[in-house]
């Protein structure tokens, strides 16, 4: 398998709520709008998406409160049945799947992180996370060792006899969490997993987020409303508005490179060099590359502000991955960016 | 309405209420067929229906089912009533012995919910034993035992099909409406007819009886279950089956437990009233002793229903809104289950009492206490000096307000009434109302017991009337004070659990077999709901509506008159519904103490076993509390709580 093979697909994928939307389906149209809909009672909650996730990669999904982005990730995970389109995973149309074949493909290849939990409020922590492997039949002693585990690692050692109304919203979401790793799935959904999590703990869960995708390779679909987490955390961000999406992009492009003004608006208040990479801005090299140390490319302008200030080459050569010249950086421009321009 | 125009709907009421003014006041001018329906025109509903029970019976062979369905009851009644009170019947090992029954209840009342239930569940137990009516109430419990978890699974049953299919659902709906506004004794006669009298028979009404709130509960429960737990147990890769057994029914669990408290209550209003069709226990021991007016120890009898009901109610009760709770880390087993170990010492100690004397396993007769001399003696002397009272209030009661009363409603003609109706449906709720308004009454009409129809309205409606003088200044009262007000709440709940029958021992005691026992009897038990929905409806009040009233310089009395009454009429109606639903109930239990209304004809039909005639009675009644279900219910939803 190459590195860009796709896991999801969406076709044309709408979901409408109302009375009998199927009925709607085969007059659904990319110029379908959501006012044609509100006018015949129905709300568009996901309109013609189309979207392919690669293996291993990260998608972000934003936009604002209602826009759509929980609906979107229970369409694919057949949650929801899908009013029109079609959502392939692994080459296999979810929609096609006979029930045995979705609960299989649930109990081996995805996990899922709700937004308000959904844990089972009779279930001990330690119970709630070893259900789904008791779903898939695993033996008791085995799914006990394996949940322990788990909450060991969301740091709720302690908390295994607790039940979820005697812990606080933060330790909750973690019990979800561990709860949707114990699948070992492939594919991980995340519904704005750390929003309930105070800002030291979230930042531990990010950096322990990052070190289980490097590690495992897992295809992860994110939510969330927080801006630095996306760009912390994504490959990819997708921006939705109204059901729609916006653009789907790398965090750098959707700053950079806004495809709509909502996208431009949206981005606004976003730091550009907490974003932006050395490589991103290099320019090719004209003529002899400087002499000295290289940027690494891979670091953001915020990252290596202290040394662009200090540098006093008007161009600062910029290196590659592998070690090579990848261009040079015009040292005013950075600056510019940094500080903004000269008043 | 004053100096405002009525609007279109209010204009075609008036129009129907002026033609009920003029069809009453010209009364005696009017065509017989509008006071009376013509013989020709009342239709033959009781040989309809017993035309339909004779062919599921003999030619749908629904008799074997039955019979089947009540085997396996009747194994295992002779269970319990081996283990609680010795019947000679497998598995031969009972009666278990008193103390044991009392330290087991004890203990599971601790459990639940401390010390004060396990000293009220230990106590009642006690007070039955040393008082002598050990078999009497081990009969009753052992057909509750056996009733309710049948019910239970028939609801659960029910109630899972009715979330299934909307079509099941909206089949149920309206059955389920009718069944729970049913007098009990409607419920008697076909079980009469397909299983005959006795314990068995006793049982297996009590399961159809309490089967209805179950299954409302259960749909209920699997309804509130929030959509995020059915999503993650579906993510978590569950079957259908899983998820259901694993995911919506756990979660459910506060509200099936409501379920199962609510068939607990109910099966104990109807083992008790099962006396009727020959179901032994304390029912059948008050019923005796009520019928020979023995007061003193129909008083015991009903301080024993009463204790039971409240053991039970809070029993459940407790266990429904318990929540589970993590045990500390490293606790060993012992600590873990506390109550079972005690349990099982206590257990042992009973055991080992009974050796040391047989008091400890059975009381004999001889040995039961009794306050039957001093209560009768009591209740004797105070009779004697409230009699001047109660003779002369029952004498003008009976001669000034009931009988001229009666007449009255008797002397309408039928036509007055329907139109009458159709116009409160109209004002209430438009054309539609109106039309269930006549949909339910019409029937009645029909039926041919209009008379007795009427007696049985006019009972009620003398005794809601008096429920409401009664019941409202008492709810005032009791609102005043948050204190009081939850004191008062807590009395009136309790009340609510005691069998209806128990209602009757009071009024026998001051009243004697009469009219006045009977409205007396009704009123007491429809004034409950009246004063608790009084105080909920005044508590309900949001604070700051009172403040800005006394900003505006409202006075005590004018803040009640103008501000709360009116907010908290809506909440009234709904208390007042359920008093009318509570009185139809009482009214027809009440005629064994002599009424001439439906519920006397009710208990004819019972013991002629006719079931036509009694389940046309019982719609009867049913049609009643529907249609007063629906104007109040609308009323109150239009003013808008
Ligand atoms: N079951 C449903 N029935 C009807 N409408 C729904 C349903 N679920 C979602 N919607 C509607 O679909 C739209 C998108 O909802 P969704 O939950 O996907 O938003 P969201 O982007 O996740 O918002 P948030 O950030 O607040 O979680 C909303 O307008 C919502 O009202
Ligand atoms: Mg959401």
């Amino acid at each position: 398998m190459t590195e860009n093979d796709v896991v999801i697909s969406c076709r044309n994928v709408w979901k409408v709520f109302g009375d009998r939307p199927e009925r709607l389906a085969p007059r659904l149209t990319a110029q379908t709008t959501a006012e044609d809909l509100r006018a015949t009672g129905q709300i568009a909650a996901v309109r013609d998406v189309s979207l392919d996730i690669r293996r291993g990669e990260m998608l972000v999904v934003m936009g604002l409160s209602g826009s759509g982005k929980s609906t979107l990730v229970r369409c694919l995970a057949r949650l929801l049945n899908i009013t029109a389109g079609a959502v392939t995973v692994e080459g296999r149309d979810i929609g096609r799947l006979t029930e045995t074949e979705l609960i299989d493909l649930r109990r081996r290849k995805m996990g899922m992180v709700f937004q308000s939990f959904g844990l089972l409020p009779h279930r001990t922590a330690l119970e709630n996370v070893a259900f789904p492997l008791e779903m898939r039949g695993q033996d008791r002693r085995s799914r006990i060792a394996r949940a322990h585990e788990m909450l060991a690692l969301v740091g709720l050692k302690g908390r295994e006899g607790y039940f979820p109304r005697e812990l606080s919203g933060g330790q909750q979401q973690r019990v979800g969490i561990a709860r949707s790793l114990a699948v070992e799935p492939d594919i991980w959904f995340l519904d704005e997993p750390f929003s309930a999590l105070d800002p030291l703990i979230r930042r531990e869960m990010q950096d322990e987020f990052l070190r289980l995708k490097g590690m495992l390779a897992k295809t992860i679909v994110f939510i969330t409303h927080d801006f630095d987490e996306a760009l912390r955390l994504a490959d990819r961000i997708v921006l939705m508005k109204d059901g729609a999406v916006e653009q789907i992009d790398t965090p750098e492009r959707i700053v950079m490179a806004p495809a709509t003004p909502y996208v431009a608006k949206f981005t606004q208040a976003v730091d550009r060099c907490r974003v932006i990479r050395a490589g991103a801005v290099a320019q090719p090299v004209q003529g002899p590359p400087p002499e000295g140390t290289a940027l690494p490319g891979a670091e953001t302008l915020h990252a290596l502000a202290r040394r662009i200030v200090g540098d006093s080459r008007p161009l600062i050569p910029v290196a590659d991955a592998r070690g090579g010249i990848a261009g040079v950086l015009d040292r005013q421009a950075a600056l510019d960016l940094l500080l903004g321009p000269v008043a | 309405m004053k100096g405002r125009s009525l609007p279109e709907g209010g204009r075609v009421a008036l129009a129907l209420l002026m033609a009920t003014l003029a069809l009453v006041v010209l009364r005696n001018l009017l065509p017989d067929p509008l006071i009376r329906l013509p013989q020709t025109l009342i239709l033959p509903f009781a040989d309809w229906i017993n035309a339909v029970f004779a062919f599921a019976r003999d030619d749908l062979g629904l008799m074997r089912v039955t019979r089947a369905f009540s085997d396996v009851v009747e194994v295992c009644l002779d269970v319990t009533a081996n283990l609680l009170y010795g019947k000679s019947r497998w598995p031969r090992l009972g009666p278990i012995p008193w103390v044991v029954i009392a330290a087991s209840a004890a203990v599971a009342g601790h459990a639940l919910a401390g010390w004060r239930l396990a000293a009220l569940a230990g106590g009642t137990f006690i007070w039955i034993a040393v008082m002598g009516q050990w078999k009497w109430a081990m009969e009753t419990l052992s057909v509750i035992l056996v009733a309710a978890p049948f019910s239970v699974a028939l609801g659960l049953a029910l109630g899972m099909l009715a979330w299934h299919s909307r079509r099941a659902e909206r089949v149920l709906n309206p059955i389920l409406n009718i069944a729970q506004s049913l007098p009990h004794f409607a419920y008697m006669i076909p079980v009469v007819v397909f299983i005959g009298v006795g314990p068995k028979a006793g049982a297996i009404v009590t399961i159809i009886f309490s089967v209805p709130p179950m299954i409302r509960m259960t749909l209920l429960g699997l309804r509130a279950v929030p959509a995020e737990i059915i999503e993650s147990g579906r993510m978590s890769g569950t079957t259908r089956l899983q998820l259901m057994t694993r995911v919506r029914l756990p979660a459910a669990r506060t509200e099936l437990l409501i379920g199962v408290n609510q068939v607990i209550m109910q099966s104990l209003a109807m083992v008790v009233l099962a006396s009727f069709i020959g179901m032994p226990g304390l029912g059948q021991k008050l019923l005796q002793l009520l019928q020979a007016l023995k007061i003193g120890l129909s008083v015991e009898i009903g301080i024993t229903i009463v204790l039971l009901a409240i053991v039970l109610d809070r029993m459940s009760k407790a266990w429904a809104v318990r929540q589970p709770s993590h045990h500390d880390e490293g606790s060993g087993w012992l600590q873990r289950h506390r109550h079972l170990a005690v349990w099982a010492g206590l257990v042992g100690l009973g055991f080992a009492l009974v050796t040391l004397h047989p008091y400890f396993a059975v009381v004999e007769r001889a040995q039961a206490l009794s306050m039957a001399g001093p209560v009768d003696a009591a209740v004797g002397a105070f009779i004697d000096m409230v009699s001047p009272v109660t003779d002369w209030l029952r004498w003008f009661l009976i001669t000034w307000v009931l009988i001229p009363l009666r007449d009255g409603f008797l002397w309408l003609p039928v036509s007055a009434v329907l139109v009458f109706l159709a116009g409160i449906g109209w004002a209430v709720g438009g054309p539609r109302s109106a039309l269930i308004c006549l949909a339910f009454f019409l029937p009645i009409a029909l039926s041919g017991w209009w008379d007795r129809a009427m007696i049985t309205v006019y009972t009620v409606f003398v005794a809601v009337t008096l429920a409401l003088l009664i019941g409202v200044p008492l709810g005032l009262l009791g609102a005043a004070r948050p204190g009081r007000a939850r004191r008062f709440l807590l009395i009136c709940d309790t009340l609510q659990t005691f069998p209806s029958f128990i209602y009757l021992i009071p009024v026998v005691m001051l009243f004697g077999v009469n009219d006045v026992a009977v409205i007396a009897a009704v009123m007491v038990f429809a004034t409950v709901p009246i004063i608790r929905y009084t105080i909920e409806g005044l508590r309900s009040i949001p604070p700051e509506i009172v403040e800005s009233a006394q900003m505006s310089g409202a006075g005590p009395g004018q803040i009640l008159w103008h501000v709360k009454l009116p907010l908290a009429v809506p909440t009234l109606m709904v208390g007042a519904n359920q008093s009318i639903m509570f009185a139809l109930f009482m009214v027809i239990i009440a005629a064994f103490i002599g009424t001439q209304d439906l519920g006397q004809e009710m208990q004819r039909a019972l013991s002629s076993t006719d079931v036509g005639k009694g389940l046309v009675l019982g719609f009867a009644v049913a049609f009643m509390g529907l249609m007063a279900d629906h104007l109040l219910l609308k009323w109150a939803r239009g003013r808008g709580t």
